[in-house]
């Protein structure tokens, strides 16, 4: 039996803007188990983003949970004191988040953000920042002791992803999610911290949720995938069934687009017919329903996510063809 | 850093040579005969003519102000027409009484400030943000000589807490003088500084990389106070050095009110008087005091902020 670490259960998010409520996420629903390595992907503005900052409660101050729980080890988060929070985050739970150029304090040298995060620690000042350069040569940084005085800006985008790695694996969490980390990377900076990533998570044991809206890394990388499209979840299931298997057709579009192989990437996700349904003013029916080109009738209803074979998970009427309407 | 401090330092040179030369022509554009005011009803015509000559006044006036830049050069900024003693030996009487007014005025208000308006941002929207808000609004718009007045009337004569005109001597003494005039031109600036820090605070608080420190957990009051701070001050650094310019001035008054020797009261006296080199004594120094200080504020700003310094 396999030990959940993270449950994710009916999550529903919206935005408050001037426009009405942004129904960011509906009914999210998905497990992380331990040790397992598990991808979230989808196109742009789907709210895969939204989705991890919901899991440590690190969210925009507009933001409002309107239904579900986040359990982790059993706890769940949104409930949870700000102390307990506090306590999991960069401890048990880290985030490599988004935006490698954004995601340092410009005015503090890498060395002493490495220092400050261990504050956990009992550790000296000294010992600390051997730690913190000790981790930067296991993400391959090099020369990495002169390093840590250096600024973020003196740092490459890569080199600035792979040192937010470093940081967020300096805990040695249970869980490590990591939100498009390569997404700022050439293809050849990408494998690499992909085969990083994999090495760590062998070393340290740890399972990582990893975001991405490149079909090809998440086939490299992931036991299993989530598939999120316009806020919910399409399909989940094992990388070999959602591959070989697809059984949502937004799922398999963007496997005819992107062929899943990691050295030919297709840069920006697969164009596929028609727009991204509006999410403060969401259509009746499938939410994919305006660009599927399977519709039928059926589908001015909205499909639930249903379990089809064991693990694989998917929301469409197709599915569901022999039983009575 | 070296190359940037020379930068920065020929900028602040060039500048101080462009505001004399303005001063310079400025003083020169005063409608009147400066040598007749001057000598008043004691105005002979050999008076007069030594006077003329003494201040270079039948020199072409770009000779005049090369005549006046060669004696800078040489730190001879010319004599009282009065007394007959060193201009700079003047000016440097009364500057340091000026520089404490200032210096002490701006540290107990970018301290006061700063505080308030990491609190105001640090509870945005709340009942404390709304409070410190209106308490910096008003204390904006209070002008320095009314708080000076007021501040002189009450805390002076009233309850006679404090001393109402004068310097003192030694160093509690001095202080004790200084809380009155230090607080009338402050004032304004604690609310100043207090809404520019909440704006700045504010905006850092929203950037990415706040949210990265959130999520390893670190306290909300490093974070606050070092993490979002470091980058929030910065433009108050800058506002603070351009805004000597500003204190100066209200010092002017400062001083009047409490009858306060320094570089205001000298001024004034010597525009009325028609004492030319006192004047420009007066201004070049407080013009350099206005430079140096924006000079200062930027390298401030470049040991703060790493971006500047390689970019410079
Ligand atoms: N603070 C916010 N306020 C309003 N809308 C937001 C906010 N943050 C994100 N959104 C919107 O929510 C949707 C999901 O965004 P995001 O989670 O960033 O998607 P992804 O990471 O998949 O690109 C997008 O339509 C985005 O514009
Ligand atoms: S439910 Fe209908 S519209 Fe939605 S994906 Fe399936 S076939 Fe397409
Ligand atoms: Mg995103």
């Amino acid at each position: 039996m396999t030990e959940k670490l993270l449950e994710i259960d009916d999550l529903s998010v919206d935005y408050e803007t001037a426009r009405g409520d942004l129904k960011a996420l509906r009914n999210i629903t998905f497990d992380v188990n331990k040790s397992e390595i598990v991808g979230i992907v989808g196109e742009s503005g789907c709210g895969k983003s939204t989705l991890i900052s919901a899991i440590l409660r690190l969210i925009a101050p507009n933001t409002r949970f309107r239904s579900g729980e986040v359990r982790f080890k059993g706890e769940d988060l949104l409930t949870a004191s700000e102390r307990k929070i506090r306590d999991l985050r960069g401890d048990d739970i880290s985030i490599v988040f988004q935006d490698p150029m954004q995601t340092h304090n410009p005015v503090i040298s890498i060395g002493q953000q490495m220092v400050d995060i261990q504050h956990r620690s009992k550790a000296n000042k000294a010992e600390k920042r051997a730690t913190a350069a000790k981790m930067l040569g296991a993400v391959g940084i090099p020369d990495p002791e002169a390093r840590l005085s250096q600024f973020p800006h003196e740092f490459s985008g890569g080199m600035r992803q792979r040192i937010a790695i470093a940081m967020a694996l300096m805990s040695e969490p249970d869980l490590l999610i990591a939100d498009e980390p390569t997404t700022a990377l050439d293809a050849t900076l990408e494998v690499q911290i992909i085969e990083r990533l994999k090495d760590l998570q062998r070393d340290f044991g740890c399972a990582i949720l990893f975001i991405s809206h490149h079909l090809g890394v998440i086939a490299e990388l992931c036991d299993r995938v989530v598939v999120m499209y316009a806020g919910a979840v399409v399909e989940s299931g094992t990388v070999r069934e959602i591959f070989h298997h697809p059984k949502h057709p937004y799922t398999r579009r963007l496997i005819e687009c992107d062929p899943g192989h990691i050295k030919e990437r297709a840069r920006v996700l697969p164009t596929i017919p028609g727009e991204v349904p509006d999410l403060a003013n969401l259509p009746t029916g499938c939410i994919f329903r305006d660009r599927c080109d399977q519709a039928f009738e059926r589908c001015a209803e909205v499909p639930p996510l249903t379990r089809l074979s064991d693990g694989q998970n998917a929301a469409c009427w197709l599915n569901h063809a022999e039983e009575p309407a | 850093m070296l190359q940037f401090t020379l930068k920065r330092f020929a900028l602040a040179a060039l500048i101080l040579v462009v505001a004399v030369t303005i001063m310079f022509l400025m003083i020169r554009a005063v409608p009147g005969d400066p040598v007749s005011i001057m000598l008043g009803p004691r105005a002979t015509p050999e008076l007069k003519a030594r006077l003329i000559a003494e201040m270079a006044l039948d020199q072409s006036i770009p000779k005049q102000l090369l005549l006046y830049f060669g004696g800078l050069l040489r730190g001879d900024l010319g004599v009282d027409v009065f007394s007959g003693r060193e201009v700079t030996t003047i000016v440097f009487e009364q500057l340091p009484h000026t520089l404490k007014l200032i210096f002490s005025a701006i540290t107990w208000s970018a301290i006061l400030g700063i505080a308030l308006g990491c609190f105001a941002a640090a509870h945005p929207n709340t009942w404390i943000d709304r409070v410190a808000a209106t308490v910096s609004v008003s204390f904006i718009a209070a002008p320095a000589f009314v708080v000076a007045l007021l501040s002189l009337l009450i805390f002076a004569v009233q309850l006679q807490w404090f001393p109402a005109i004068g310097v003192g001597e030694g160093f509690w003494d001095t202080a004790w003088h200084l809380v009155l005039p230090s607080l009338a031109i402050g004032l304004s600036w604690v609310g100043y500084i207090a809404r520019l820090v909440r704006a700045s605070m504010l905006e850092v608080m929203g950037e990415s990389h706040i949210r990265t420190a959130r999520a390893f957990g670190l306290s909300e009051r490093r974070i606050i106070g070092i993490y979002a701070l470091r980058i929030a001050i910065l433009p108050v650094v800058t506002v603070i050095g351009v805004g000597m310019g500003f204190l100066l001035s209200s010092a002017v008054f400062t001083e009047i009110v409490f009858a306060r020797p320094g570089l205001g009261k000298l001024v004034i006296d010597s525009i009325t008087t028609r004492n030319y080199p006192i004047v420009m004594g007066a201004v070049l120094v407080s013009t350099g005091l206005f430079v140096i200080s924006t000079a200062l504020a930027d390298l401030i700003n470049a040991l703060l902020d790493p971006r500047a310094r390689t970019n410079a």
